[in-house]
């Protein structure tokens, strides 16, 4: 995403940014930045219907540009496709104020974006982290078990699903060994296929994105061998190039959660180390290994973190909060504040680190089931559940009886 | 010259009975213009072919017979049906109708006995045969009745496609007095010697003959893998031979005197865990088998013997026979054999299996020492093993419940082509109720009614399967996208539901906290979350612990909350398993669905 203009008063963060998406990935900062209440002004579409004198209607559609109040957006991960919905608020020539419009952002069209709550600190960080245009590495994932097989783009900031590829594969039975061969055929045709469609190797030029395959026992290795045979069969020069950007990994299913595994294994990590989905997953990995160890000194859950920051818990010399960055997308501005406002006082009030992680990796994912947010305090605390306990004690009692 | 299309389909008739004359033999020799000796030799025996294959009831002069022969090159059999087809040209017609209809009628035939038509087409599917040219112009008008006939009698039959015997199944279950039935599944560390001590087991039994024994030994030998002869007998695919580790469940039978077996050799290596769930929840009970080389134990109590043990456990199964393997390497001693029975017994019990239910036997798959019949005098130092060999102790099982009364369940563990007739089939273990050839069952969590065309029970066709049994159903009516592993088949009167989140008391092997997991039920593997800790429990009382624990710790019982990606077929009392990163974290049951 480029900055085309930036007015942010340092002091109260009132002022607007002029951005301009230039990749796919760009949507889902947008999308990041992009709260309820905030005034959007960006090119649209919108048909203008006239009555003219003698009551004949035409209608012509005209370009303009429109300032919403954002009342919610919606994002396709999918496509990358993002969709802000708000109220008309600035006068126009052919909208009335306080009609509906959805604005669709597009790549290579500028938005102006201005903040209901003023730039609080996480935005204006996410601002900074969205207009980074430093080289940003990318990989295809394959996680595979016999018959499935989930195709993914991980991104600096997303991982997204582009296929799911199921193919029934007979299991071996006595006297029915063909069935099996010829079903994993049939599933790795399937499968590289699919794949091609998805890494479009004619309009790339080498160096590949690299690609991974994942998969218990040797089924990524038999897939690695298959496309080297396709590749050499059919002389697919394309083909022959991406061969040596395949990476072989090990991974305990075909399901997309696997993902994680793979990319904690010491094998990947080498090749993609420093970025920012490598450092998410190990720093999830140490998180669930102190959580592991039950000494006090890990923490999940909402309630559970803000008493430990409250303690002072989350501090210089070791105090991690990890947050998903979908807690600041709350759509109530009560919640995003009381989320910035933890960030605020981690960071520079007590001085630990602050990890925002994205809620489309697997490591937000891990990170969602324990309440979008957890801590690695500095020193160990006890009993941080403990009235929630009672709380909890009490809603189950009124239930049962 | 009559249409080329007519003779050549009369040829397709006189195929059989013209084909000792090769066809090319002649073609290559009759290009020149004028006869040579060599040419009238030849025009002399193929008119007496000619004459022999039309048969004595049609006369034609030579000299016609002759001149079809030049002008067909000396083929006899395009010259013999050129003429027939100039002297006959009804046949032709009727063959033309014949055609279709002898098709109808294999299909017939095969799902019903022969009908009086059958009979009669099938007579005249030989009158048709060449040798009797002219029966043809006799049966013709009545051949084309029957035709007819049989047409309108088939289209009545298509209609039941599959009938149903109305049997009383559990009647016929307790009339037939069937043998005692049990599937056992064999578990252990990878390398412990499974797949080979069942290879050893099914060839002393002559299950597997000497020949083909013989024939892996030989393949064996040739890539340098001598030892794995045996376990190539369960392991068939390319890969596990060429890498020499089990990577499905292989599925094989025998039978002693008392009781038929059904064998579900598993995998012993980590990642195909997934297989071996899939095997262990076929199973009536288990055979733990046990590497007793040094350091093979340890290891392997550190790997999957511990796993494999709790999971089975955790499944249901209740009698474990422990095959201590290979005992010869450690010369059949009996302080070692002590050794892994005193370990496996506390760790067994500890892993709550009853003390009785555990049996331990000492025997080498590679030799076949004490698995059919009991080692050579001498070969136990100073004889200190008096007790049963592997097969006394299978034989000594106890016959599994059966759940006959309840309705319909079976998991399917394999969706395939069974052959021309079956185009789709599966396999699976019928866990409760009983079904019978004719019988409509809905496959969930598709919901979608399918038609069973036949039974195979133990690769034999029977008309009717009880629970228990691990049976092929070849399904009619349904689209093979509707079938997958792991899916259940039930009666529509009572089907499962699709379920998306549920509680389940669980038994921690791992610690669980919120997190990613899949779920396995039998070959079904879904991902999931645990989405909620609810309580930890005391193990002995079952008495609430501790509310909303921060984490459960491996050993623990609790109960959790799991919410499935997908909505899946599961219900109140189903055992699941729940692992995480390629490791078991707990096993539990199915308490109540949300």
């Amino acid at each position: 995403m480029r900055l085309l203009k930036q007015q942010i008063d340092k002091k109260d963060g009132s002022g607007f940014a002029v951005l301009l998406p230039e990749e796919p990935e760009d949507m889902w900062h947008a999308y990041n930045l992009i709260q309820p209440n905030d005034l959007l002004r960006a090119r649209a579409m919108r048909r203008i219907t006239k009555e003219s004198e003698s009551g004949s209607v035409t209608s012509v559609r005209v370009p303009i540009d429109l300032t919403i109040m954002v009342s919610s957006t919606d994002f396709d991960v999918g496509s990358g496709q993002l969709h802000v919905a708000g109220k008309v608020s600035a006068e126009n020539e052919h909208v009335k104020l306080g009609s509906f419009h959805t604005l669709d952002l597009e790549l290579q069209r500028k938005f102006t974006l201005e903040k209901a709550e003023g730039w609080d600190s996480v935005a204006v960080e996410m601002l900074k982290e969205a207009v980074d245009t430093s080289k940003r590495a990318q990989v295809y994932a394959v996680v595979m078990q016999e018959g499935l097989a989930n195709v993914c783009l991980i991104t600096e900031h997303q991982t997204i699903l582009r296929q799911k590829v199921e193919v029934a594969i007979p299991r071996k039975r006595k006297g029915g060994i063909d069935g099996h061969d010829k079903g994993l055929d049939r599933f790795f045709t399937t499968l590289l296929r699919t794949l091609l469609n998805h890494i479009d190797l004619p309009s790339q030029t080498p160096p590949y994105t690299p690609v991974l395959l994942a998969s218990p026992g040797f089924l990524a290795s038999a897939f690695q061998t298959y496309i080297k045979t396709i590749a050499t069969a059919t002389t697919n020069k394309p083909l022959l190039a991406l061969l040596p950007s395949i990476l072989i990994a090990h991974s305990s299913s075909g399901h997309q959660h696997a993902l994680t595994e793979v990319l904690s294994s010491p094998a990947v990590l080498a090749k993609l180390a420093d970025t920012k989905y490598a450092r998410e997953t190990a720093l999830m990995d140490k998180f669930f290994e102190l959580l592991r160890k039950d000494d006090g000194r890990a923490w999940y859950g909402p309630k559970e973190v803000e008493q430990a920051v409250e303690k002072g818990a989350v501090g210089r010399g070791g105090g991690v909060l990890l947050i998903s960055n979908a807690l600041f997308r709350a759509q109530n501005v009560a919640e995003r504040k009381r989320w910035v406002s933890l960030v605020d006082r981690v960071r520079d009030v007590e001085g630990g680190e602050v990890r925002v992680l994205s809620s489309l990796h697997e490591s937000g994912k891990r990170l969602e089931s324990l309440g979008n947010v957890a801590a690695i305090l500095t020193f160990p605390l006890e009993d941080l559940d403990e009235d929630d306990e009672e709380d909890g004690a009490r809603a189950e009692g009124e239930m049962e009886f | 010259m009559p249409p080329r299309a007519g003779h050549s389909r009369v040829k397709a008739l006189d195929y059989d009975d013209d084909d000792v004359y090769s066809d090319d033999d002649y073609l290559d020799e009759g290009d020149g213009d004028g006869m040579t000796d060599e040419d009238k030799e030849q025009l002399r025996l193929g008119t007496i072919n000619v004459k022999s294959a039309l048969g004595p009831s049609i006369s034609i002069p030579d000299t016609e017979i002759q001149e079809a022969l030049w002008h067909y090159y000396f083929d006899v059999a395009k010259a013999a049906s050129y003429l027939k087809n100039k002297l006959a040209p009804k046949p032709v017609a009727q063959t033309k109708k014949q055609k279709p209809i002898s098709r109808f009628d294999l299909a017939a035939a095969s799902t019903s006995g022969p009908s009086p038509d059958d009979i009669v087409l099938n007579a005249q599917a030989k009158g048709t045969k060449p040798k009797k040219g002219t029966s043809k112009h006799a049966t013709g008008d009545k051949a084309t009745n029957d035709v007819t006939n049989s047409v309108s009698a088939l289209s009545v039959e298509e209609a039941p496609r599959v009938k149903s015997k109305n049997l009383d199944v559990l009647k016929e279950f307790e009339k037939s007095d069937m043998k005692r039935m049990a599937n056992f599944v064999v578990i252990g560390h990878v390398d412990h010697g499974k797949s080979t001590l069942m290879g050893r087991l099914l060839y002393d039994l002559k299950v597997i003959d000497q020949r083909s024994v013989d024939k892996l030994r030989k393949e064996a030998e040739t890539i340098g893998k001598s030892s794995f002869a045996l376990a190539w007998v369960m392991d068939q695919t390319s890969e596990e031979r060429s890498r020499g580790v089990t990577v499905d469940i292989a599925t094989n039978y025998f039978e002693t005197e008392k009781t038929k077996f059904t064998i579900l050799d598993a995998p012993g290596h980590r990642d195909f865990i997934p297989n071996m769930i899939a095997g262990a929840s076929q199973a009536d009970f288990a055979v733990l088998v046990i590497d007793a080389g040094i350091n093979s134990f340890e290891s392997g109590l550190k790997g999957q013997t511990k796993e494999h043990a709790m999971l089975v456990r955790s499944m249901g199964v209740q009698r474990l026979v422990v095959a201590v393997n290979k005992m010869d390497t450690v010369q059949w001693s009996k302080e070692r054999f002590d050794e892994i029975s005193q370990q496996m017994t506390a760790f067994l019990v500890s892993a709550s299996f009853a003390a009785k239910n555990l049996t331990f036997i000492p025997c080498a798959g590679l030799t076949g020492d004490n698995i059919i019949r009991p080692p050579p005098a001498n070969t136990f130092p100073d004889d200190w093993y008096t007790g049963p060999t592997l097969i006394e102790a299978l034989d000594a099982s106890e016959p599994a419940k059966r759940a006959l009364t309840l309705p319909l369940r079976l998991t399917v563990s394999d969706v395939f082509r069974g052959g021309i007739m079956h185009p789709l089939s599966i396999s699976g273990r019928l866990d409760a109720g009983s079904l019978q050839v004719g019988d409509t069952v809905l496959a969930m969590p598709a919901g979608e009614p399918a038609t069973i065309k036949g039974i195979e029970s133990e690769s034999e066709s029977v008309d009717w399967a009880v629970a228990g049994q691990i049976v092929t159903l070849h399904l009619a009516d349904i689209d093979p996208v509707h079938l997958r592993l792991g899916d259940i088949i039930c009666t529509p009167a009572n089907p499962i539901q699709n379920i998306k989140r549920f509680t389940a008391k669980i038994l921690a092997f791992e610690d669980v906290f919120p997190m990613s997991i899949d779920v396995f039920r039998g070959r079904m593997n879904a991902p999931a979350k645990v989405v909620r800790l609810l309580s930890t429990l005391n193990k002995a009382s079952g008495a609430v612990e501790k509310k909303k624990p921060r984490i459960v710790a491996p050993g623990a019982l609790a109960k959790v909350v799991v919410e499935l990606e997908r909505e899946m077929p599961l219900e109140v009392g189903t055992r699941v398993v729940l692992r995480a990163g390629g490791d078991t974290v707990a096993a539990g049951l199915l308490e109540s669905v949300e």
